[in-house]
């Protein structure tokens, strides 16, 4: 069992706390803590990177993750709306969860990768923030069509000066301007402690998770089958777009955690203001209850094998 | 002036809403009002607030009888047929009514 992290040990007692009904729970403003620091360490070790990096050569790989980004929810959903059967308007919503990604997955991906001390590219981190925002676009439109009166400037407040894509983006910038030698002296705060606070926001994510289980039962089996089989196949077109891109095995099996990876906290917050006749429960239970500890406890490992062997399956 | 016209608004609802929900306010010509943040239950389940897509929040506005209308017409014509939301009014006794009925 010595292979398990023990961050994930935390998240599985954090889920067993909440299946026992126990009284834990992290207190909100230390959450909303964690999960400031989370988001600022992830944002600064990806604007580090990107300072050693002639920003220009990026722009490839922007523009082909910026269009997969806007591809996923369409990929999404036919799915949900003709053999799931859900409304338009859910259908949209969960597709936009599908083809957004999480933060907290990606954290996970990242401890994974340092724990065996597999490189990847740290400049991922730009990825999120970059993955994080068309879906959310395409999920208003798929639920509403385009019509002359949306409300894009609201949707746009919402969407870009959310927490997560602010303190992302803060983090990169700063990252970026001060390069590793300025950010040293506070890498004990965020880089040091890394492991730490991800170990406190998994144990929420599982007190979390644990609220929408209960509501599994009630949407049934499309949403768990859904759930899964949406972020394998998505991971299988992350390896491919990060092979395409040239990324290296740690980079690509990354990706492809974050193609697989569901929104829990933007997406969500901005489909409830622009698309309320979603049902929220819906999507959450999908993307909280199923997909995030699915992907933690499965899928990351998972997709990593897949990347080291998709030449020997695929290609050959 | 008299505390006879003087309301209380009361709007439990989704912490999603606030931003928009205090323009509303504003626009209506509210002359102010107080947030914070609640927990409960209703015909919507559970919501615990243990983080942010199910934390509710509780909106007081002290204000004159036609403001409190429009505001609860607004809401729900607007809000009541897709969000989670509660909402009423009160007659208060305030200390100083012209301050809430400009």
């Amino acid at each position: 069992m010595n292979s398990i992290d023990p961050v994930i040990w935390f998240f599985l007692f954090g889920l067993l706390a909440g299946v026992l009904k126990s009284e834990l729970r992290l207190p909100s403003q230390i959450y909303d803590f964690v999960s400031m620091l989370l988001l600022l360490t992830i944002g600064l070790k990806g604007g580090i990177e990107l300072a050693n990096q002639p920003f220009a050569l990026l722009l490839p790989q922007i523009a082909v993750i910026v269009l997969a980004g806007f591809l996923l929810p369409f990929l999404a959903f036919p799915a949900l709306r003709y053999i799931g059967r859900f409304s338009k308007a859910d259908s949209a919503s969960i597709a936009a969860h599908y083809g957004s990604v999480s933060v907290g997955t990606f954290a996970v991906a990242v401890a994974y990768m340092n724990s065996r001390s597999i490189p990847f590219e740290e400049h991922m981190a730009l990825f999120v923030v970059l993955l994080e925002i068309p879906a959310i676009l395409v999920g208003i439109v798929l639920a509403k069509g385009i019509s002359k009166n949306m409300q894009w400037s609201k949707t746009a407040h919402e969407v870009m000066l959310g927490k997560g894509v602010m303190f992302l983006t803060g983090g990169l910038l700063i990252g970026w301007l001060s390069g590793p030698s300025g950010v040293a002296p506070i890498a004990p705060l965020f880089f040091d402690l890394f492991k730490g606070v991800l170990a406190l926001f998994l144990l929420e994510m599982g007190l979390i998770t644990a609220t929408q289980l209960g509501s599994l039962k009630r949407d049934g089996i499309f949403l768990l089958v859904f759930g899964i089989i949406t972020p394998v196949s998505f991971s299988l077109l992350g390896i491919l777009t990060g092979f395409s891109l040239g990324l290296s095995m740690g980079g690509s099996a990354v990706l492809a955690t974050l193609f697989a990876s569901a929104s829990y906290i933007a997406v969500p917050a901005a489909m409830r203001i622009s698309v309320p006749e979603a049902n929220p429960t819906l999507s959450l239970t999908a993307s909280l209850g199923i997909t995030f500890p699915f992907n933690i406890l499965i899928g990351i490992p998972l997709y990593y094998w897949l990347t080291t062997h998709f030449q020997t399956i695929f290609l050959t | 002036m008299n505390n006879d016209d003087i309301k209380l608004v009361t709007i439990f609802t989704e912490a999603a809403l606030e931003s928009q929900l205090v323009k509303d306010i504003d626009s209506l010509g509210a002359p102010g009002y107080t947030i914070t943040n609640a927990r409960g239950k209703g015909r919507r389940g559970l919501r615990g607030a243990s983080w942010e897509a199910n934390s509710n929040i509780r909106v007081e506005i002290i204000c004159a009888q036609p403001v409190a209308e429009d505001i609860l017409a607004h809401l729900h014509k607007t809000y009541y047929d897709n969000y989670a939301m509660v909402s009423f009014s009160n007659d208060i006794q305030v200390l100083r009514p012209e301050k809430f009925n400009p």
